[in-house]
Order: structure tokens, then C-alpha cells, then sequence
């Protein structure tokens, strides 16, 4: 005999879990730029292209609980912050992977070869965009934190300070992108027209991994806000 | 009376079988939070349930016995035909217990309180006439179903919110909760023993005033509140600045509390629902010991109650057991601190209308306490579309409970008759 419970009922697994599983593993695709970038500007285009492959794979990995996730996700749950903020707070994590996926996948695809010059103020972008992404997964981290809280008391206020720092980084890395592009400015007329059209372009997909890792903060911050 | 003895023995078998089944659904579910939370095992759940179910019962059932057995059916038009009460009465019960082990089975959230009552307006509409259904109360026992969850949501969304402000959000949780735990405690001990003191004793023959009833309920909810702040006392929580640690403590200090919820909710769960076996069985008996008089107003006997709170703890202890091992898996966001808000708030919702004589459901009651806690930020996700469900269960629980119900009164009646 089955015997179940209309209590137990009641009861529908929390996303909140899930949503911290979903940008461990975007982090895991993010945190492979470093290594790559350094591969490329050593000018190993076999070891790039080994780590590309291993972006991709990871950017499958959180796609599919991506999915899972939105599936677990029906109207009519009750839960301490509201079914689209989580959503948000998924799509943008899911947007972050997707552009490491696609940084990685330009580069490799066209062969691109860094200006000597680039190397060193690129590295410290793109360790400086990584750690943004990596703050903004340290918010999520505390959400489960936040919920067994009832969103209120310390929780809240070490949350509050940790997005506080998030805009830091982002900043800083704001900063960093305006200097590269100066960089890049001032060696353009040496390279391959087309080829510098996509380093800003790759430059500017670098800083839209800050930008997105911000916003997941500012969702969390909406949240808090309720 | 022809029969008399059979009578009195079916009574007897059915209102077992009945609190059986109230045992090990409804009870399972009232205590199963308290098991779920790991604040009680559930040998303890067990003793608990059988202590106070019966003293609740005892205590504070009586206006619900009286509202099953007297305020549903009007017996007027029977004074010549006694057995069809009896044959009613029976087949009430046969009908509420069948059903509700088809839907301890099925994990359906239906009702004892409504099995009962569907089964009882059925065979008065088809045995007697439609007529013969005190439908005015039919009508508040029907609004008190829509009425119990809200308020216990509401009481359990304030006390929640009240941890959350005088406990969590405070620079030391730990240290509030050991200051406050035992507040909560009295509140526990003082709302039950207020309600029932001043709604239930009546028909004990203890009749106090408004002062005396105050005073009392104080002595009351002071004296557990020291039992648990010495149990709070003897706890020696994790120490360092990890906030997972200090959580942790927090909750062990609530897990004390719901030692004292779990027992609050058997109380009031005794004085609501065991009405649900023994009334009819009360019924059976003082027709058949007056002699075929419907009207007699006799006292319940003890040892009716006694059946009751025994044919409870057989369910709890054969499957109710089953039934928590479901919950404890399946509800571990309910930790103490919500739990406690969630059963306070049914626990107070079913002792009050049990001194007004409402039957009401425990688990539906316990529901909406858990919403209300959900509503306060507390739970991780619920489901609201319950909510659907349960209107849907009342749907099926009242009309099966009738036809059931009616086809058992008139075997009985070809039987017997």
C-alpha cells in the first residue's frame, strides 16, 4: 500500500538550489576564458581550440539544467520571491555562458592572432570579467542562505555588501575596457582592418560578461527589495 | 430495544474502525510536521498523540461530540422510528471510515470532518427526507471550512513575521531565540488552556468564571513555558561567527518549541476530530440504552472517548507511521521555526471552533497555517493549486460520503429491519 500525505503535497522542491547549480557550472565555462586567452596570445592555436571545446561542453551542461530547472517551474508556486524574478535571474546566468561559448567560438573560428601589444592589458580584462562573474555566482550562493532567513538580519546586509563590491568590479572593468580599446586604437592602422572590427568586437563581448554578471546582482537586489 | 446489543457492538466496531482511520490519516498528518522537522521521533509522536488526543477529547470535545451527534440530523420526525437513527448513525460511520482509508491510500487530502458530515446529510436526505437536514448549521459548518484555514494562515503568517522580526533579523538569533522560545511556549500553553477553560468545560460541570479562566490559563502557559526554557537551558549550541552554525543552534532552540506545538495540536486535534468517531457511536448508544428515546440528552460516556482515543493511537501506530515517514521526506524547508507558526496557527484555529462546536478539518486547517507561513517568505515553494485541490477533494469527499452512507443505511435496514 502507497501511503502518501496531503501535507507532503503541499510541498514543491525549491529552484533556489538549482539556480546555484545552474551558475556553478557557468562558472566553470566562464573561468576557461583566462586559460584560453592565454593560449591565444602565446599564439597556441591547438591548445585554444582544446579549451574551446571543453567551453562548449560546459555551456551544454548548464543549458540542460537550464532546462531542467524551467521545467520544474509551473505557475501556481508560492515561493519567498516571485516565478519571474527567478526566471530573470536564469536567463541572464544562461546569457553568460553563451557569450564565453561564442568569445571562444569567434576566436578559434577565425583564427585570430592578438597583437603583441594587447596581451598584457587583455589578461588583466578578461581576470578582472571573470571575477565579476564569479562575485555575481557568490550572490547567488547566499540566496539559500537568504531564504532559510526568511530574507531578513545579517543574511541580508552580507548580500547587500557583496553586491555593493559587484558593481565595484564591474566598474573597474569598465575602466579596463576603455583602455584596451585605446590600445587597440592606437596599433589599429597596423592590422588587417577586418581583424581589428572583430577584436572590438571580441573586447566588447569580454565586458558584456561583467555587464551580465552585474545584472544578476541587481536582480538578487530585487529580491532583497520585496 | 430489539437488537439493542448488536446495535451497541456495531457502534462499537464501526467507531473504532472510524477513529482508526482518523488515526492514521488526519493524525499522521497533524503530528507528521512535528516528525518532519526531527523536533519529536515518532515513538514519541505516538505517546504524545495518545495522551492529549484523549485529554483534548475529554476536555474540549464535547460541543462537537454534541454538534455530530444531535445538531445535523433533526430527529423529530423519528420519535417512532428509532432504528432508523441507529441504522444512520452506523452507516454514517461505516461510510466516512471506508472512505477515508480509500483516501489514506490514495494520499487524497480529504477530510475526516467532511466524510462524516457528507455521510450524515446523505442518508438524512435519503432515509428520512430532505427535510430532516438541519441545513442553517449545515450551512455554518460548511462556512467554517472556508473560514479555519484563512485565519490559521493568518495567525501563522504573524507569528512567523514576529520571528522574523524578533528573532532573525537581530545581530544575535541565537541568543533572541533562547530569550523568546519560551514566550512561544507560553503562548502555546496559555491559547489552548484559554479556549478550552472558558469554551469546553462546561460539559465536565466545571464552571469558571472570565477571571478565574485568565488566571488559570496564565498558570498554565507560565509553568510549560519553564519546563521548556529549562529544556532550552540544557542545549548547548555550535559557537563561532559561521552564520550555518548559528542557524543551526537557532533552529534546535525551535525544535523545543514544537515539542510544545505537536502537543497543543494533539489537544486541539482530540477536541475537533475524535468527535468525528464517537458521536455517532454516542448517538447509538443513548438511543439504545433509553430504550428507543431519541431525545434523551445523556452525557457522553468516559469510555466511548476512551475508544476513540485508543482506536486513534492503533491507527497512528500501524500506519500513520507511514504516512509521517512521507512527510519527514517530504517537507525538510518546514524546519521548526516555520512549523512551529504553521501548528500554533491550527492548533489555536481548531480549539476555538471547537469550543464553538465547529467540526473542522485538521489537515485543511494545517494547509492554510502553512500558506500563511509561505506568504511570510518562509517556505521555498509551495504549491498553490492545492488550494484547487482541496475545493476539489470536498467535491468528491461529500457526495461519496452520502452515497456511501445511503447505500449502507438501506442494507442495514434490509438486514435488520
Amino acid at each position: 500500500m502507497a501511503f502518501k500525505s496531503a501535507i507532503t503535497r503541499l510541498f514543491a522542491p525549491s529552484p533556489v538550489r538549482p539556480l546555484q547549480q545552474h551558475m556553478e557550472r557557468v562558472q566553470l565555462c566562464v573561468q576557461e576564458l583566462e586559460p584560453f586567452f592565454q593560449a591565444v596570445a602565446a599564439g597556441n592555436m591547438a591548445r585554444a581550440t582544446e579549451i574551446q571545446k571543453e567551453i562548449a561542453v560546459r555551456e551544454n551542461a548548464a543549458d540542460d539544467l537550464k532546462h531542467k530547472l524551467r521545467g520544474r517551474l509551473p505557475r501556481g508556486l508560492l515561493m519567498p520571491m516571485s516565478r519571474e524574478q527567478v526566471l530573470e535571474v536564469l536567463t541572464m546566468q544562461d546569457k553568460i555562458a553563451n557569450m564565453a561559448r561564442d568569445i571562444a567560438g569567434v576566436v578559434v573560428g577565425r583564427e585570430m592572432k592578438l597583437p603583441e601589444p594587447l596581451a598584457k592589458p587583455l589578461a588583466r580584462f578578461v581576470r578582472r570579467c571573470v571575477e565579476t562573474s564569479a562575485q555575481a555566482r557568490g550572490v547567488v550562493d547566499q540566496l539559500d542562505e537568504l531564504v532559510s532567513a526568511g530574507f531578513r538580519g545579517g543574511a541580508v546586509q552580507r548580500v547587500e555588501k557583496m553586491i555593493d563590491e559587484l558593481h565595484q568590479i564591474e566598474r573597474e572593468t569598465d575602466k579596463l575596457e576603455r583602455r584596451l580599446r585605446r590600445s587597440l586604437f592606437a596599433i589599429e592602422a597596423d592590422y588587417s582592418p577586418v581583424d581589428v572590427v572583430f577584436w572590438y568586437r571580441i573586447i566588447d563581448w569580454i565586458g558584456e560578461i561583467a555587464d551580465l554578471g552585474e545584472r544578476v546582482g541587481n536582480r538578487l537586489q530585487l529580491m532583497l527589495a520585496r | 430495544m430489539e437488537f439493542g446489543t448488536l446495535y451497541l457492538g456495531l457502534a462499537v466496531v464501526f467507531g473504532l474502525f472510524m477513529a482508526w482511520g482518523i488515526g492514521a490519516n488526519d493524525v499522521a498528518n497533524a503530528m507528521g510536521t512535528s516528525v518532519g522537522s526531527g523536533a519529536i521521533r515518532f515513538r514519541q509522536a505516538i505517546i504524545i498523540a495518545a495522551v492529549f488526543e484523549m485529554a483534548g477529547a475529554i476536555l474540549a470535545g464535547g460541543e462537537v461530540t454534541r454538534t455530530i451527534r444531535k445538531d445535523i440530523v433533526d430527529v423529530s420526525s423519528l420519535s417512532g422510528t428509532p432504528e432508523l437513527l441507529v441504522y444512520g448513525m452506523l452507516s454514517s460511520l461505516l461510510a466516512a471510515a471506508i472512505w477515508l482509508l480509500l483516501a489514506t491510500r490514495r494520499g487524497w487530502p480529504v477530510s475526516t470532518t467532511h466524510s462524516i458530515i457528507g455521510a450524515m446529510v446523505g442518508f438524512s436526505i435519503a432515509g428520512i427526507g430532505v427535510d430532516a437536514v438541519n441545513w442553517g448549521k449545515v450551512g455554518t459548518i460548511t462556512l467554517s471550512w472556508i473560514v479555519s484555514p484563512v485565519f490559521a494562515g493568518t495567525i501563522a503568517y504573524a507569528l512567523f513575521s514576529s520571528v522574523q522580526w524578533l528573532v532573525i533579523d537581530t545581530p544575535d538569533p541565537v541568543a533572541k531565540a533562547r530569550k523568546y522560545v519560551p514566550g512561544y511556549i507560553f503562548l502555546v500553553g496559555f491559547v489552548i488552556s484559554m479556549v478550552t477553560l472558558v469554551k469546553g468545560l462546561k460539559h465536565v460541570g466545571l464552571e469558571l468564571s472570565v477571571m478565574q479562566s485568565v488566571v488559570i490559563a496564565i498558570g498554565i502557559g507560565v509553568g510549560i513555558a519553564v519546563v521548556g526554557a529549562w529544556l532550552i537551558h540544557r542545549l548547548t549550541p555550535g559557537t563561532g561567527d559561521d552564520p550555518d552554525v548559528h542557524h543551526v543552534s537557532m533552529e534546535q532552540i525551535f525544535a523545543i518549541l514544537m515539542v510544545f506545538t505537536a502537543i497543543g495540536m494533539a489537544f486541539a486535534h482530540g477536541s475537533n476530530d475524535v468527535a468525528n468517531a464517537i458521536g455517532p457511536v454516542a448517538a447509538v448508544i443513548g438511543i439504545v440504552q433509553s430504550g428507543g428515546d431519541i431525545a434523551v440528552h445523556s452525557a457522553t460516556p468516559i469510555w466511548v472517548l476512551l475508544l476513540g482515543g485508543v482506536g486513534i493511537v492503533i491507527g497512528l501506530a500501524t500506519f500513520g507511521h507511514r504516512v509521517m515517514a512521507t512527510i519527514g521526506r517530504g517537507i525538510t524547508e518546514l524546519t521548526p521555526s516555520r512549523g512551529f507558526a504553521a501548528e500554533l496557527g491550527a492548533a489555536s484555529t481548531l480549539v476555538l471552533a471547537s469550543g464553538t462546536g465547529l467540526p473542522i478539518s485538521a489537515t485543511q486547517t494545517l494547509v492554510g497555517a502553512v500558506l500563511g507561513v509561505g506568504f511570510a517568505r518562509g517556505i521555498g515553494a509551495l504549491r498553490l493549486d492545492v488550494v484547487r485541490t482541496i475545493f476539489l477533494s470536498w467535491a468528491v469527499t461529500l457526495p461519496a460520503g452520502a452515497v456511501l452512507s445511503i447505500t449502507f443505511f438501506f442494507l442495514f435496514q434490509l438486514v435488520l429491519g
